[in-house]
């Protein structure tokens, strides 16, 4: 009935009014039966039946609901009031909508990495068994230290903390016997890791404690990727068995889609098969993943480990088969110099590592972003207001209250916000498809970015909040019943009160000091970026140099020294490649992210103390040529040579930085000798060659100790080949197909069974090493951009405004005389001045707030100097041309025209 | 509750109860004739009366409205409340 009512009320309408006529009319009749005129009879049939429009309406109210009723009519009076407005309208909705789909985007990213759970069963109770190792030195990486094998099996066994402990690790594997040999990466697991995770394969089985028995049959477990990729979904390839490197594997079941161990897509999964009798203390090199039981906090846990510790010390030998009774050294080391203990987190964390703070500083910019938005919009609908000053006084004055007032106000703002945040969100999904595909591929959850539900209702939140915000500035300033100010005001008899401006004025010093936060925030970042840039990172013209990856496993080529003569042929057959110069290869390359191999490094004729350990160098092992590839000179001594390498010839070169610190001087270290440890022989240092930065461009430049890729190992009487190695082909080639197809028949040449993996040239790997600040760059950048243009129209708007306000006023100064110059310079220093106001107050800001993202920065300090100087400046100057721009306008006022316009 | 009284005989459209009001008052009760009509709004909204168009003996067309079981209910309800107010008055008056 009510609803009906509602929508056929215009229909019902019709019928009351037919009804009260036919009631008149029937009157009538009866008073002219009794002898009146029809004049008469109808004016007093009138009479009688009263005030018959007003029941009408009477009826009419009662058949609706007032207030949605009152809404409705202030929407469609806003509506028409922006369409009359386009240019306005237009201004203010792409204003908000940039501010919005910006936030949006933003808010997207950072709830799908940093808010939401990861997709497992129970997530919160996964965790990374990482540990800290305060004084192990470079052993550490950003994740801290890993588990040995030894550790890994006292925590599984004795924890009273978890369900299930599992490690795992990945590297590549060469498929063979499919099509083409291709390498692909693999996820290595110990029993207890899938357990961890709680994911069962999509087909098939997962793996058993009987396949992780060292002696167990070779098993594998594949991505869905590949399985569709290599098997198109073949259901029948459980129990086929694939060739990876040159060992046939059992397939026994298939992943879900989607699966992935922390943040390591991998295409084929691996049982690990530790080997209890060979596990040793040392070797801290497993990823873990474990499963706390339910109820247990991560501070038990980490107690747990911390009982743990010394009964792993006590109970594991320090070599393979060795006694556990010699522990005291091992306990002082691990213990009391390292100072290992646990630094469990949830997994979660440890996959988003440090991307963290990036995208908190992002959020937050952005978010200022949307302040000088608002203050935009707001600014706008001041002056539109202002313009509309006679209108809401006429209404004032025809009883309109001022509640009513504030509402139409506000329900154009709120228009003026769904509208701004529906184009927001159609830009926040354009940014996220070109973020997703460009964006930096080491931010985590990448894939899983994308609009939902949050994302709307936060798109949904910040439209309202701010469209009450820009909309309760102008509301709460004008609609002060002051009819008669209003009405004479707008006779134009005088120019404009002081405080009419100082709501405007306000807005504008807030928007340029915000505008100069983020400005120097994205100055403080370039400043970075190019301090990187210029950063010589110890090699030449990274775009020539072409590399790519190589594995020769054991099962294909059984011979050590057989290997390296075939590293050693195909770097031969590189080398004949048109155009290209020079080849080397190494078993890691500067920038690579490849785990990296430490220890320590005892110089001859200095003494050490029984339990101290030296420092910890970067152990790589490196080819004859590799340097001359790479573009790295040789400061002192020479190269390696094959001959060394064959010969058996005990020599290894050494980064610059670690000669000056052991012997003083690159010079000084050309003839030393050096060994690993006290078992080790001794070898010559024949060579020094310059710091590489290895880490990336924003770490310092690790000492190094450079192995041939070819000799006696140095913790055991073995010699030893490097079988995973990056080669070097420096060429001007470099990047293109071409080069890489004969790259791979020069490979194919000296072994078909011998894929070339992830081919880059060392810019690329250069780039990524850049990538997070790069991505912090770009954003910045795009935030800073977009407060700069708002604050400069900001600004603009203002001066244009108080132009067009007292062009009386500039009519009678120069009419009274002023020169127009003068007069231009009144309106130019009234923008400078609010602009100087923002200035000091957004250098006040800045100061405090760039002290936030010290972590980001990298060369300079938070409070740059140039960066304080330069930007400021800039914005003044910017300022200045907002200014002088409508304040040209000054000089088109016709004094004569505009007094008598008025 | 005068009109739904005037409606327990039968059917009527709006001026006829109007007049019959005006009879059974014998003009004590000085009433518009036009605010009949919201009243009769309201009581089609609570459903005591229904309403349908038709056409009076002087060949006009007026609504009709017709009495429902609810709005004759009702009438029974307020009727025999106004009875004992009216006794409860009446008594007081007495006594006094």
């Amino acid at each position: 009935m009510f609803w009906r009512n509602l929508l056929y009320r215009d229909r019902m309408d019709r019928e009351w009014h037919e009804e009260l006529e036919s009631h008149v009319q029937m009157l009538t009749d009866s008073l002219l039966a009794q002898g009146l005129t029809p004049r008469e009879a109808r004016s007093a049939a009138l009479r009688q039946a009263g005030n018959l429009t007003a029941r009408r309406e009477e009826i009419y109210r009662m058949n609706g609901i007032q207030w949605l009723d009152s809404i409705s009519g202030d929407v469609r009076y806003a509506l028409r009031g922006l369409r009359n407005q386009p240019s306005f309208t237009v201004i203010a909705v792409l204003t908000l909508a940039l501010g919005i789909g910006a936030n949006t985007a933003v808010f997207s990213v950072v709830n799908s990495v940093l808010l939401k759970p990861l997709s497992l069963p129970r997530a919160e109770e996964v965790v990374d068994l990482a540990q800290v190792a305060p004084g192990a030195g470079g052993v550490i990486s950003t994740r801290g230290l890993g588990l040995s094998t030894s550790m890994y099996f006292t925590y599984a066994e004795q924890n009273r903390s978890f369900q299930s402990v599992g490690v795992w690790t990945f590297r590549p594997v060469t498929v063979t016997g499919l099509a083409e040999p291709e390498q692909v990466f693999a996820n290595i697991v110990s029993d207890g890791l899938l357990q961890s995770l709680a994911v069962q394969p999509e087909i098939g089985r997962p793996f058993t404690a009987a396949d992780q028995r060292p002696d167990a049959n070779g098993t594998v477990l594949l991505s869905h990727g590949y399985w569709q990729r290599r098997f198109a979904g073949d259901r029948s390839v459980i129990g086929r068995a694939i060739l990876v490197d040159a060992v046939p594997r059992e397939v026994v079941g298939v992943m879900p889609a989607g699966f992935r161990i922390a943040d390591k897509p991998a295409d084929l999964i691996l049982p690990m098969q530790l080997d209890r009798r060979r596990a040793i203390l040392a070797g801290f090199s497993l990823n873990s993943i474990a499963r706390l039981k339910p109820g247990v906090s991560i501070k038990q846990a980490n107690a747990d480990i911390a009982r743990l510790l010394p009964i792993w010390v006590r109970s594991w030998p320090d070599t393979p088969g060795g006694d556990t009774s010699a522990s005291g050294f091992a306990e002082q080391l691990f213990l009391h110099s390292w100072r290992i203990g646990p630094d469990i987190r949830p997994l979660r964390e440890s996959v988003v590592g440090n991307v963290r703070s990036v995208l908190w500083v992002v959020m937050g910019t952005l978010a200022i972003v949307m302040l000088i938005a608002c203050a935009n919009v707001a600014n706008l609908l001041l002056v539109r207001v202002d313009a509309r000053q006679s209108e809401l006084a006429v209404r004032a004055a025809l009883g309109a209250g001022w509640p009513r007032v504030v509402r139409q106000l506000l329900v154009e703002s709120l228009l003026l916000g769904a509208a701004g945040g529906v184009l927001g969100l159609v830009i926040a999904y354009g940014g996220l498809r070109v973020l997703v595909r460009n964006g930096p591929s080491n931010l985590p959850r990448l894939s899983e970015i994308g609009l939902d539900s949050r994302a709307l209702a936060f798109a949904a939140i910040v439209s309202l909040v701010s469209a009450l915000f820009f909309g309760l500035i102008p509301a709460l300033r004008y609609t002060r019943p002051s009819v008669s100010l209003s009405l004479r005001d707008n006779a134009r008899t005088m120019s404009h009160g002081r405080d009419r401006h100082r709501a405007r004025n306000t807005l504008v010093v807030v928007q340029v000091s915000l505008a100069l936060v983020l400005l120097i925030c994205s100055g403080l970042m370039i400043r970075t970026f190019q301090a990187m840039r210029s950063v010589h990172p110890g090699f030449e013209r990274p775009d020539a140099v072409q590399t790519f990856r190589l594995v020769v496993p054991p099962t294909l080529v059984p011979g050590d020294e057989q290997v390296t003569r075939m590293e050693q042929a195909i770097v031969e057959k590189l080398a004949a490649i048109p155009g290209v110069t020079s080849v080397g290869f190494a078993s890691g390359l500067p920038m690579d992210s490849a785990a990296p191999n430490w220890d320590g490094i005892l110089k001859e004729g200095q003494s050490y103390a029984q339990g101290s350990r030296p420092p910890m160098r970067l152990y790589l092992n490196v080819s004859p040529g590799l340097f001359g590839s790479l573009g790295t000179r040789i400061k002192a001594g020479r190269d390696l040579t094959w001959t060394d390498i064959y010969g058996g010839r005990r020599v290894v070169m050494v980064s610059e930085n670690l000669a000056r610190e052991l012997w003083g001087s690159a010079q000084a270290a050309v003839g030393q000798r050096v060994r690993a440890n006290d078992i080790d022989v001794w070898r010559e240092v024949v060579g020094v060659v310059e710091d590489v930065r290895h880490l990336g461009s924003q770490e310092p430049a690790p000492a190094v100790v450079y192995w041939p890729v070819f000799g006696r190992l140095h913790y055991a009487p073995v010699t030893l080949a490097t079988r995973a190695v990056a080669c070097t082909v420096r060429t001007d080639r470099a990047g293109t197909a071409a080069l890489l197809n004969e790259i791979r028949q020069a490979v194919w040449s000296v072994n078909a069974a011998l894929p070339v993996a992830n081919p880059e040239t060392m810019r690329e790997a250069v780039d990524r090493s850049m990538a997070r600040t790069s991505f912090t760059l770009v954003m910045l950048g795009i935030a800073g951009a977009m407060a700069l243009l708002l604050g400069l129209i900001g600004i603009y708007g203002v001066t244009a405004y108080a132009v067009s306000q007292r062009t009386r006023e500039i009519g009678i100064r120069v009419a009274l005389g002023a020169r127009p110059a003068d007069v231009r310079q009144m309106f130019v220093r009234y923008g400078l001045g609010l602009c100087a106001m923002g200035l000091t107050m957004g250098m006040v800001a800045a100061a405090v707030l760039t002290r936030l993202m010290r972590s980001l920065l990298f060369g300079v300090t938070p409070m740059d100097p140039t960066t304080f100087a330069v930007v400021p400046l800039t914005l003044l100057v910017a300022t200045l041309a907002a200014c002088y721009l409508p304040a040209r306008r000054v000089s088109a006022v016709d004094p004569v025209k505009c007094m008598r316009a008025q | 509750m005068m009109v739904l009284r005037t409606l327990n005989q039968g059917p009527r459209h709006g001026y006829a109860i109007a007049r019959r009001i005006h009879d059974w008052s014998k003009g004590d009760l000085e009433i518009e004739d036009g605010s009949l009509y919201p009243a009769l709004n309201r009581m089609l909204h609570k459903g005591w009366v229904e309403a349908e168009w038709g056409v009076t003996e002087n060949n006009r067309r007026a609504r009709y409205y017709r009495l429902t079981a609810a709005g004759k209910k009702q009438l029974e309800t307020e009727s025999s409340a106004f009875n004992k107010m009216v006794r409860a008055i009446q008594l007081v008056m007495r006594t006094s």
